[in-house]
């Protein structure tokens, strides 16, 4: 089990053992967090730069709060306050970043793609903290290792994600990372946001959502997002909330031990109960814990790449 | 091919840990919140090993732990990331007398790690350095406190440390490539 890769861009290009050596190292960097002092020296004098061209709260946070516990410089640029605003091209912001001597550029971008350009360029390391609709391989990471932390194993569990598929690149890196290990992944939600297609992907897709997640050792729900919809493909709030939010009649025909999981920001009283989410079963602040861990288990390992990528690109 | 030598059979290996484990309970007193902590991972079994011998002559239990120190290394940037490993050190090294324990001491920078990874637990009164082969260039002005054997070696050689509980045997053996 070792790491030689330069970038982490998708989930889709790794293989089982690249996913478990993330993981494995994640469970180190965990332990860390428990200590009185919580910062190892190990991207000492290394330059991160936080390129967040989309905004975001706690993908950002994460990432920078796992950047200092690893006691890395840190610059941070957001789109709103930057010279893309001016006009720049992305191309021309990366290499000015990197003329700076940037050793690593984790990047949240609209467009997907927008990394492996990147990565395509520059002498850095590029993470990608999520492109557009396409992939969020970290939080797929950090959900794969709940899992593994809560229930002891993924091969073989039943994983049921339930919501905005179609506009969701936690729901394409989660599809990967836990076919990839051996879970039976089921889709379910509105059908013009979750298209038969997916099922190529390698899961099974459902518009009944009782028969979804009666099976389910896992449900993981997503946000409906707003800001990639088009009007016509969603229903309206109540209607979706009534249709497949997860109430409490509907947890009750659940197993008793399925879990329930949310990437967050939560819509209290839209995909899930108020109640439900702060419900014993409800693992969504261990979530936001373990996704420190694994980002810095991430940036741990690219900081040592030294592997065919670096030589190809 | 690469060739390999046996420089301690079983025999040898169990009587260097029986004398490394009189030594530590010589020079330090019993009951004094001694410790010892496995670098991980070759130091790991050795430490249990001593500790056992050492709790059997104090007739008190020597706790034990061990410690990665994958992240406190200096030539990170240099290879691809170490696979990490567990860090257990299940009580407070504040105050207490550690001793850090690895298979081999080699270049003297896995210990300078340890000696940084330590620090993030506490601040020990006291840190001594067992050893159960040391086999020469140091880069760093590191010397161990117990030694099982020196061994004279050439930097291209591998001294490889086998323990019964992992492979076959007890042995050492240097191969030569």
């Amino acid at each position: 089990m070792t790491w030689h890769r330069k970038h982490l861009l998708d989930i889709e290009s790794l293989s089982a053992s690249e996913i478990m050596t993330v993981l494995d190292t994640a469970r180190a960097f965990k332990a860390v967090g428990t200590r009185a002092i919580k910062k190892v020296p190990a991207l000492r004098g290394k330059t991160v730069v936080n390129l967040f061209v989309e905004p975001s709260t706690r993908t950002r946070i994460s990432f920078e709060l796992a950047e200092q516990r690893l006691s890395a410089d840190i610059i941070n640029f957001s789109a709103e306050a930057s010279s893309l605003k001016k006009g720049e091209t992305l191309k021309d912001t990366a290499r000015n970043l990197e003329a700076l001597n940037a050793d690593m550029i984790v990047m949240r971008h609209s467009a997907s793609g927008a990394p492996h350009f990147l990565a395509r360029f520059l002498r850095a390391s590029v993470v990608n903290a999520g492109d557009g609709a396409h992939e969020h391989p970290t939080q797929a990471l950090l959900d794969t290792f709940t899992v593994l932390e809560k229930k002891g194993k993924v091969a073989g569990l039943n994983v049921t994600i339930l919501g905005d598929i179609l506009y969701s690149r936690v729901a394409r890196s989660n599809i990967w990372a836990l076919t990839k290990l051996g879970a039976k992944v089921t889709l379910c939600g509105p059908s013009t946001l979750v298209p038969r297609v997916f099922e190529e992907m390698g899961c099974r897709v459902t518009y009944d959502v009782e028969e979804a997640i009666r099976e389910a050792d896992i449900i993981n729900l997503l946000r409906i997002q707003h800001e990639r919809q088009r009007k016509t493909m969603f229903p309206g709030i109540g209607e979706y909330a009534s249709l497949f939010g997860l109430s409490k009649a509907r947890l009750a025909r659940t197993k008793p031990d399925a879990l329930i999981m949310h990437p967050g920001p939560i819509n209290r009283g839209v995909e899930i109960d108020s109640e439900i989410a702060d419900c014993g079963r409800s693992v969504i602040l261990d979530q936001v814990t373990n996704g420190l861990a694994v980002r810095m288990a991430v940036l741990f390992l690219l900081n040592g790449g030294k592997g065919p990528q670096e030589i190809a690109i | 091919m690469p060739q390999t030598t046996i420089i301690m059979n079983a025999g040898a290996m169990q009587r260097a840990l029986t004398r490394m484990a009189h030594e530590i309970a010589e020079s330090n007193e019993s009951g004094a919140d001694v410790v010892l902590i496995g670098i991980q991972r070759g130091g790991v079994l050795v430490a249990q090993r001593l500790a056992k011998i050492v709790s059997e002559i104090w007739k008190n239990a020597v706790p034990t732990g061990t410690l990665d120190v994958g992240m406190h290394r200096d030539d990170l940037a240099a290879h691809a990331a170490p696979p990490m490993h567990p860090t257990v050190i299940p009580f407070d090294v504040a105050d207490k007398t550690v001793i850090l324990v690895d298979d081999v001491l080699f270049s003297g920078r896995t210990t300078r790690a340890a000696l940084d990874a330590l620090n993030d637990f506490g601040r020990p009164k006291r840190i001594q350095l067992a050893v159960l082969v040391d086999r020469g260039h140091r880069e760093l002005p590191i010397k161990a406190d117990f030694v099982g054997k020196n061994v004279p070696t050439s930097l291209s050689e591998k001294v490889i440390v086998r323990f019964r509980e992992e492979d076959e045997t007890d042995e050492v053996v240097i191969e030569k490539t």
